[in-house]
């Protein structure tokens, strides 16, 4: 057996494999349902999960699923099935490859356990409403939708009002769709598990500030599973605890993500599944520590809406406000704020064809971020599945181009 | 004299038109971006609406903004905004239709100084109480947004003339579309494309004065015995803003008898009550017109009026003209295409860019089709 290499042991997470444990428990569980007895709802990432959680329903998440097919570069293969069948291959490449893998059973784990229900929430793009129709007509089961409206500048009364009263129709269609009354009180206990997740999520990715940073974004992207996934159970608040104690630990040991961690960089949509250990490595070869992301910092941005002691009626702002439902000038706020609490020098945008909401506008957060803290910016062309909209050769000369601007900057 | 002198005018150049309309009117021009725009609403507060189309200019200021995978249409809009070819504009209004205008609703507001800008955040779907509810809300809150920008009062009695003029003019464009579908080859496809999208432009108040004459004159034209031979088609999709495709379908052999186009049926279909409440009056057209793919109302609403309509129409075949990088009805087409299949009705695709390809390539897919139907 090779001799392993004593400074990559040192940098690497252990909790890693408590969390693959995890999801595969997790998987093993949504793809026997049939057997247990269990329902299965496939759900949009930014829909509310907790009311399945207090429904005993299994949440499944085709979008999670397509980084499971990025990630293991089976997504070209899917998005052409795709578009053999008639998509246009501008469209999404989560859409694409989660169609076409409910046809074949295809993909990393065989394709997902089959849908009694499917819950669309519109919070996260348009894309998934007509994605849910499409699997709604292709599954024959029922599509909860849960309307967001956009927040370009504010959340209005009528939007609150609104939501507030599709959570009860979420509600009766749970109820319908499983057969069974619906527990209140669970989710108030569920709801209460959910915000203490959330709170340590984010408490996780704000151990990132220290410098060195103890983990990168490259690292919460892994780790996002947890928050996405099974938010509002116990397990998720166990293993939390469990990773910002370690991230604490290697504060205390001075252990970062990155050896020798020179500069600190942001990132923007997004990853780019297939490429996520190239580009990890590419910026750490530069010692370069990307320390935050406005991705996976998205499913615990809406804790300021939050009410523990008021779940029910707090989700609708919660759901509402999310990172993606607002106007670009409040997004690059958010983002020059972070840009402050990580003391990032730098900020890398993944320009991702595939994500219009998250996408457009990115030139404009680019420039206000600019002006607003002269830090300078990268912009990736790529997509989260797709290798065909990725080239390798110009996105390095331009990565290095950027790390040779940030030394001149550091330099001077 | 052509009848349609007025309508070619304001197609041409729609700034033009408008500056100098709005110039004799007195009234401000707003403008409005896909036919959700609750436009009933700009005419009531004395406004002039626009529908904003685009064009394409050769400085590409909108590059700064957008992304290559941006459609031409958000593309074209944002550019005559910032290259000040929209300056005639007093206002804007943006109803959220899809991801694409939803963050040109925040470029333009970010980018482009002058005009007011107004969200009126309509909802994603249509098929339920509280949506419709939501919907009525928006309604009240743009009312109230346009009073304050435009300093005015919205009355009932205002909205109730609205009501009165839009029903008269969609009866109008509706009869248009009976006209042609009678006499298909009598009346061209590219006329008609510019009388629908003039009536998106036009003075509604000059409209429903000159409509009825283009419309006599086109009921006067001789019915065309050609029209025997000539392949029925249907044409499907989001808006077509290239007329020449028209006489292409007409040149190879084919005539359009009738469109499922936002800049057609979709955006005039659908009387509005005259009596009781008319903002809810109002609201009740939007949500029951033919749905747009950026809407929901139901998962197989959209197939099962395509296919109607086909059949309805007697259309030999139907062709698809879908705006590249336009997601919700690139998502809807497979489904779409099934069902004609399923109904036993050929159908074609055709991708529309901002530059259509060279004519010889369009011609020879449409008599391919046309021979094939």
């Amino acid at each position: 057996m090779a001799e392993k290499d004593p400074e990559k042991e040192k940098r690497k997470i252990k909790a890693v494999a408590k969390m693959k444990e995890i999801m595969t428990a997790y998987y093993i569980d949504a793809k026997t349902a049939e057997q247990t007895g269990k329902k299965v709802a496939w759900i949009t990432s930014g829909g509310p999960v907790e009311p399945l959680i207090a429904m005993d329903i299994i949440p499944v998440y085709p979008e999670n699923h397509g980084a499971m097919i990025g990630a293991s570069k089976m997504g070209v293969d899917l998005c052409t099935k795709a578009e053999a069948m008639g998509y246009s291959s501008d469209l999404c490449s989560y859409a694409r490859s989660d169609i076409s893998c409910a046809t074949v059973n295809g993909g990393p784990i065989g394709g997902l356990p089959r849908p009694d229900m499917l819950v669309c929430c519109t919070n996260i793009c348009g894309t998934v409403l007509k994605w849910y129709e499409v699997q709604a007509r292709y599954f024959g089961c029922p599509l909860f939708i849960l309307d967001t409206p956009f927040c370009h500048t504010g959340f209005h009364d009528e939007m609150r009002r609104y939501v507030r009263r599709q959570l009860d129709e979420y509600i009766a269609f749970l109820e319908s769709a499983a057969g069974r009354r619906f527990d209140y009180d669970r989710l108030k206990e569920v709801g209460r598990l959910s915000i203490e997740g959330q709170r340590l999520w984010q408490a996780v990715l704000d151990t990132a500030a220290h410098r060195p940073a103890p983990l990168s974004a490259f690292d919460a992207f892994f780790h996002l599973a947890l928050i996405v996934t099974l938010r509002g159970q116990q397990q998720t608040i166990d293993y939390y605890r469990m990773l910002l104690a370690e991230m604490n630990e290697r504060i205390a040991a001075g252990i970062g993500a990155v050896p020798d961690e020179r500069y600190r960089l942001l990132w923007d949509n997004l990853p780019v599944w297939f490429r996520t250990k190239w580009l990890s490595e590419k910026f750490a070869a530069a010692g370069a520590c990307l320390v935050a992301d406005t991705y996976t910092s998205a499913w615990c941005g809406s804790l300021k809406y939050a009410d523990e002691n008021n779940f029910l009626e707090s989700m609708a702002e919660c759901y509402t406000r999310i990172y993606l439902n607002i106007g670009v000038d409040e997004m690059a706020r958010m983002v020059v704020d972070m840009v402050d609490k990580y003391a990032a020098d730098g900020l890398v945008m993944h320009s991702n064809r595939s994500c219009k909401p998250y996408s457009l506008g990115q030139y404009d957060i680019q420039r206000l971020v600019q002006e607003r803290r002269g830090i300078p910016t990268l912009m990736i062309e790529a997509d989260m599945v797709d290798e065909r909209s990725f080239a390798e050769g110009p996105t390095e000369t331009r990565i290095e181009a950027f790390m040779e601007m940030l030394k001149t900057r550091k330099a001077a | 004299m052509d009848p349609l002198a007025e309508f070619r005018a304001a197609v041409a150049d729609p700034a033009s038109y408008v500056r100098s309309a709005t110039a004799q009117s007195g009234k401000k021009a707003v403008g409005t971006l896909c036919s959700y725009a609750p436009e009933e609403l700009i005419y009531a507060a004395g406004a002039h609406p626009v529908r904003l189309f685009g064009t394409s200019g050769a400085e590409r200021l909108a590059d700064r903004h957008l992304q290559s995978y941006c459609c031409s249409l958000v593309r074209g809009v944002l550019e005559d905004a910032l290259a000040g070819r929209s300056d005639f504009l007093a206002g804007v209004v943006f109803p959220h239709t899809c991801d694409s205008i939803q963050r040109l609703s925040d470029l333009w507001r970010l980018n482009v100084p002058g005009a007011f800008h107004i969200d009126a955040v309509l909802p994603a779907r249509l098929d339920t109480a509280s949506a419709r509810d939501y919907l009525l809300d928006v309604l009240r809150r743009f009312r109230s947004d346009l009073e304050r920008k435009l300093r005015v009062s919205i009355s009932d009695e205002s909205l109730r003339r609205a009501i009165d003029l839009y029903n008269r003019i969609r009866e109008m464009l509706a009869r248009l579309y009976e006209l042609r579908n009678e006499n298909p080859c009598g009346i061209r496809g590219r006329d008609v494309h510019t009388i629908v999208k003039a009536s998106t432009i036009l003075d509604r108040d000059r409209l429903v004065v000159v409509l009825p004459p283009a419309l006599q004159a086109l009921e006067d034209v001789h019915e065309c015995t050609a029209g025997n031979k000539a392949k029925r088609v249907l044409l499907a999709g989001g808006l077509c803003d290239h007329p020449e495709l028209y006489s292409f379908i007409e040149e190879a052999g084919g005539v359009v008898v009738w469109d499922d186009f936002c800049t057609g049926t979709r955006g005039f279909s659908g009387t509005i009550d005259g009596d009781g409440d008319p903002l809810a009056a109002i609201a009740q057209r939007y949500a029951e017109r033919p749905v747009c793919p950026a809407k929901h109302r139901g998962i197989r609403e959209r197939a099962e009026h395509l296919v109607r309509l086909a059949k309805e129409k007697e259309a030999r075949g139907v062709v698809f003209l879908l705006v590249k990088f336009c997601d919700p009805h690139a998502f809807d087409y497979p489904y779409l295409k099934e069902a004609l299949d399923g109904a036993g009705i050929p159908s074609m695709l055709f991708e529309m860019e901002d530059q259509l390809p060279a004519e010889g390539q369009l011609r020879t897919r449409f008599e391919a089709f046309l021979e094939m139907i």
